[in-house]
């Protein structure tokens, strides 16, 4: 499937009306044969944002790869709420080790699918595999195992899905979670409440640091990008990064039913730039379409409600703004700007 | 059980040396153990290696206490560490130095030792000589395989070829070959002398 | 063919005739020379149909086993030490997951204080992981161990790790029989996984298991070890029909039948302590040998039956529970629970000491007039040890003991011996 600039939106909902497309154009969810590779009966909260985009995610790469696919899982949220045995609900091969590892595992499983392809005297191997796990186990514990997998350029998708905190331990500080944000290792309490106002490790920029071939960022409010750029990343061979904004309204104490409006929002502020690159250059942005105030994002978050509280702390949401601002600066996000980060030093390798 | 204890200093192939050794009474037919004094020691530093040659299976691990035969490769070594320790009377000291053991000041303790097994080579000159590197492990094998009759020459050039290949093992083979004759040439002068 | 090299170059061909498909593996000393040797031998070729990968630590080196293995591949990776110790997590999960991976553990000290020499403190602090673990005597059984180690790992669907002696074998020159391809092949079968990642046929492997089950999935894991107690030797007698000599086994016998001491040993000592127990039987005393050589499964009644004349026995071991002591000798004891006999426990060869026939003998003939006490630091220097408790107890601030140690050593001591 090729990207489509689709212009016409439905009134409200930004939602691509798929009725309106020819069936071929239409999204993999859309298609009555997609896999449901993540099978509906899992234990995910209401409003999950991870579960959504890892069905998004999985299933547009069963389609991306005949259906011939492995899944690494690291331990988390999606591990745990998709699989205690005897049940699961995984319709692919699926193999979760350990919370820091998942990238070497995928390693392991596409060296062997390397061996067993030379062995059938084919040229690549049919089967590929996928590592994924969440914000935790990918920007801190599990970050060694990727930066070896990147910096090899093993054939390996790697998904990461950013809840911003580690959900699955009862909604913990990750090096992903947000400044000021409340968490239960990071209360609102003292003069700067919440989480401390750090640099933050952004993970796709240091993946494209290591000029591996793809790195993209992507949102489950936007299923059709990230369709496509699933279904890109598994059309290439190498080392690859996808980083997939999704809500958790459990750890963000949002409404269930605000998941796809405040990874929405979260595109629209530039607090969450959506973007891809190509051996560490952007290649592309997918631009800011109304501009929102940091404000419309923060207030629908408990997680953000000290700020809004008695003693209103619009310094910070200055400083989020600030934030917003720089990175529609950085990466273009609006009108015809262009990117202004990459790492021009690693060429097409 | 032959026991051989080798003393050198990182860099200059004691290892090696010791394991040349096995592989030549190997191909002797004979059974052989090569170790290092094992560490982490860099170029320069004193290094210990050992070989035992048997005609049975070697079981022992633990290091050569009372060897047989020294094989010295650096004579600065003689003032920084006690390398006689343990060398048994009717033991053999290879020493690399173009210098006699009277003129190196061991003429006290040579006397405690069979005179003919006693046999310096000033092996660092053939090693640069041959193959352009102080590697003196080689021609020093050449010489032990002389004074002692333990291995013979042959043997000690495939075990070369084994370790080096092209012009570093013919150069070393070359090494070996004229430390072996020195030491023939000066055995054979010495046995007229005696006789 | 007769051959010889060094420990790690047998090991490394060993490993080669086995067909490994997929090598990952991090250095350190004293590993390097294998997977060094593996490394060129899959880029020269020789090694076909195998991924090697070069991790960035130990911990990747067995994730990558593990999704290697579970893809249906043969797998094989080393390490020692420190590095064993930082695949921890990894290694119990490999075992966990039924997992036939093959490890070599090049048998090396933990620090701190760092030291890379030989003891068997790294996989003795594994013994509980649920992997077999295997030692090598010899630089022949290291080699020998390591083929059929793949052999009862795809039986099991149980990892293997065969321990062999840092340094002493790794880096040992000595004469090794090495196997040719099609006796390899004619003993080795391809391997069929129980359970594998494939599209044809989805599993999901590694899920969570409650309290409903658990102790089930743990209890086979046990059950499993003790199979192994058939199989091992099993395997080592059909190894003998191909290869024609005795390698592995679960333990063995040495001058055992009517010794009234019997010590008990695993690994490279062995060799050591036949000699010195060779010169005391010239001595006329009554004495053997019993050579552990699969610690896990621990074989408790191959070592019972072996030991029940005996009228003491002396555990030598390189390796110890701080605040308890030995660790075989533990189990030992276990083996032998309800006979009246002496068990002594002895330390030896720690951080690469060597342990020489001079010590032996001092020390077994100790035990056989029954003066050593219960558990015995062999060649420990007491008054080393004394100096520094006493520093301890007049200063405070005493400073890192282990400099202090060394300080009133005086200056390194040449290492000649
Ligand atoms: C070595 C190790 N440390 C800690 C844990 C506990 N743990 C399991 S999941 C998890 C948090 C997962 O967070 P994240 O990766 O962000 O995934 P999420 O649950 O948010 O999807 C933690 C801390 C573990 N399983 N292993
Ligand atoms: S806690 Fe968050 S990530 Fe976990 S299942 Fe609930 S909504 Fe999803
Ligand atoms: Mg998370």
């Amino acid at each position: 499937m090729g990207h489509q600039d689709i212009k016409f939106y439905q009134t409200g909902t930004f939602t691509v009306g798929n009725r309106l497309l020819p069936p071929e154009q239409r999204s993999v969810q859309a298609d009555m044969e997609r896999t449901n590779s993540l099978n509906s009966g899992h234990r995910a909260c209401q409003g999950c944002g991870e579960a959504l985009g890892a069905r998004y995610a999985i299933d547009a790469a069963m389609r991306a790869t005949g259906n011939r696919l492995v899944a690494v899982n690291a331990t988390g949220c999606l591990e745990v709420f998709s699989t205690p045995y005897p049940e699961t609900s995984w319709q692919i091969p699926w193999i979760h080790s350990l919370f820091g590892n998942a990238a070497a595992v995928a390693t392991g499983v596409a060296a062997a699918n390397k061996v067993k392809a030379r062995k059938a005297g084919l040229a690549l191997p049919e089967t590929r595999v996928i590592a994924q796990g969440g914000d935790g186990g990918t920007t801190d514990i599990g970050f060694g195992c990727l930066s070896g997998m990147f910096e090899r350029n093993d054939d390996v998708l790697y998904i990461c899905y950013d809840n911003q905190a580690y959900m699955n331990t009862g909604v913990q500080r990750s090096s992903a979670t947000p400044p000021a944000a409340r968490t239960a290792t990071t209360m609102p309490v003292g003069d700067e409440p919440g989480n401390e106002w750090g640099q933050g490790k952004n993970v796709p920029l240091i993946a494209m640091a290591h000029g591996i071939p793809y790195v993209a960022t992507a949102s489950v409010s936007d299923l059709r990008d990230l369709e496509y750029k699933v279904t890109k990343a598994m059309n290439m061979r190498g080392a690859r990064y996808i980083h997939i904004f999704v809500p958790c309204p459990l750890g963000w104490g949002s409404a269930s039913q605000d998941t796809i409006k405040l990874a929405r929002l979260a595109k629209e502020t530039g607090l969450f730039p959506v973007f891809e690159a190509e051996y560490g250059e952007v290649t592309n942005v997918s631009k800011i379409r109304q501009k929102q105030p940091v404000e419309a994002y923060l207030r629908l978050q408990r997680r953000f409600a000290h700020l809004f509280g008695k003693k209103p702390r619009l310094d910070v949401v200055a400083r989020f703004q600030e934030m917003a601002d720089q990175n529609i600066r950085k990466f273009g996000l609006l009108g015809s700007d262009r990117a202004a980060v990459g790492f021009p030093g690693s060429e097409h390798k | 059980m032959f026991q051989v204890r080798i003393h050198g200093r990182g860099g200059q192939g004691v290892v090696t040396g010791a394991e040349m050794l096995s592989i030549a009474a190997f191909l002797e037919g004979r059974h052989a153990q090569a170790f290092p004094s094992f560490g982490s020691e860099r170029t320069g530093a004193p290094v210990v290696a050992f070989c035992r040659i048997a005609d049975k299976e070697i079981r022992l691990r633990e290091p050569v206490m009372q060897p047989d035969a020294l094989i010295i490769q650096d004579a600065t070594l003689l003032a920084q560490i006690d390398v006689f320790s343990g060398l048994e009377t009717e033991g053999y000291v290879i020493l690399n130095t173009h210098r006699s053991f009277e003129e190196m000041g061991l003429g006290e303790l040579a006397r405690r030792f069979r005179p003919e097994r006693l046999v310096t080579i000033p092996a660092t000159e053939l090693a640069l000589k041959h193959v352009g590197r102080n590697a003196p492990n080689v021609p020093m094998l050449g010489a032990f395989a002389a004074a002692s009759g333990l291995i013979s020459l042959e043997s000690v050039a495939s075990a070369i070829r084994q370790k080096f290949s092209g012009k570093v093992a013919d150069g070393n083979i070359a090494a070996a070959t004229e430390a072996y004759n020195a030491v023939k040439a000066a055995r054979e002068v010495a046995h007229a002398q005696a006789v | 063919m007769l051959k010889q090299c060094e420990g790690s170059h047998a090991v490394a061909e060993a490993v080669a005739l086995a067909r490994p498909e997929v090598i990952c593996a991090y250095p350190i000393s004293p590993q390097t020379h294998i997977v060094e040797g593996l490394g060129e031998m899959v880029k020269a070729g020789e090694i076909q149909d195998c991924e090697y990968i070069n991790v960035e630590s130990e911990f990747a080196a067995m994730s990558v086993a593990i999704g290697s293995s579970a893809t249906g591949a043969r797998t094989y990776t080393a390490t020692a030490s420190q590095g064993l110790l930082f695949m921890v997590e990894a290694v119990y999960n490999a075992s966990g997951l039924g997992l036939p991976i093959v490890m070599t553990v090049a048998n090396r000290a933990l620090g701190a204080p760092i030291n890379i020499w030989n003891d068997h403190s790294d996989s003795m602090s594994q013994r509980d992981c649920g992997w077999i673990q295997l030692f090598a005597e010899n630089n022949q059984e290291a080699a020998d161990l390591h083929i059929q180690a793949f052999k009862i790992a795809e039986e099991l669907s149980l990892p293997v790790m065969v321990c062999m002696d840092g340094f002493i074998l790794t880096h040992a020159y000595e004469r090794v029989d090495m196997p040719t391809q099609e006796q390899v092949d004619a003993f080795l079968p391809p391997y069929v996984p129980r359970q594998v990642l494939d599209p044809r046929d989805p599993v999901s492997i590694g899920a969570m298991v409650g309290p409903e089950a658990y102790t089930e999935v743990r209890y086979l894991a046990h059950a499993k070890q003790m199979q192994a107690l058939e199989l091992i030797p099993k395997v080592s007698r059909e190894f003998k029909e191909i290869f024609g000599r005795d390698s592995g086994g679960l333990v063995r016998p040495y001058l055992l039948e009517d010794a009234d001491t019997v010590v008990i040993a695993l690994g490279s000592v062995l060799g050591t302590i036949k000699d010195t127990i060779d010169e005391m039987r010239a001595d006329g005393i009554s004495i053997g040998v019993l050579g552990i050589n699969s610690f896990r499964p621990f074989p408790v009644s191959a070592i019972r039956r072996a030991l029940s004349h005996a009228k003491r026995i002396v555990v030598l071991e390189k390796s110890f529970a701080v605040g308890i002591g030995g660790i075989v000798a533990t189990d030992v004891r276990m083996a032998m629970d309800g006979l009246d006999q002496r068990i002594y426990t002895v330390v030896a060869g720690l951080g690469g000491r060597n342990i020489t026939r001079a010590s032996l003998h001092r020390v077994l003939r100790m035990a056989m007039h029954d003066q050593l006490e219960g558990l015995h630091f062999m060649d420990l220097e007491w008054n080393i040890v004394n100096r520094e408790l006493d520093r301890e107890r007049q200063t405070r601030r005493s400073g890192p003991i282990a400099e202090n140690i060394l300080r009133d050593l005086g200056q390194t001591k040449s290492n000649v011996g």
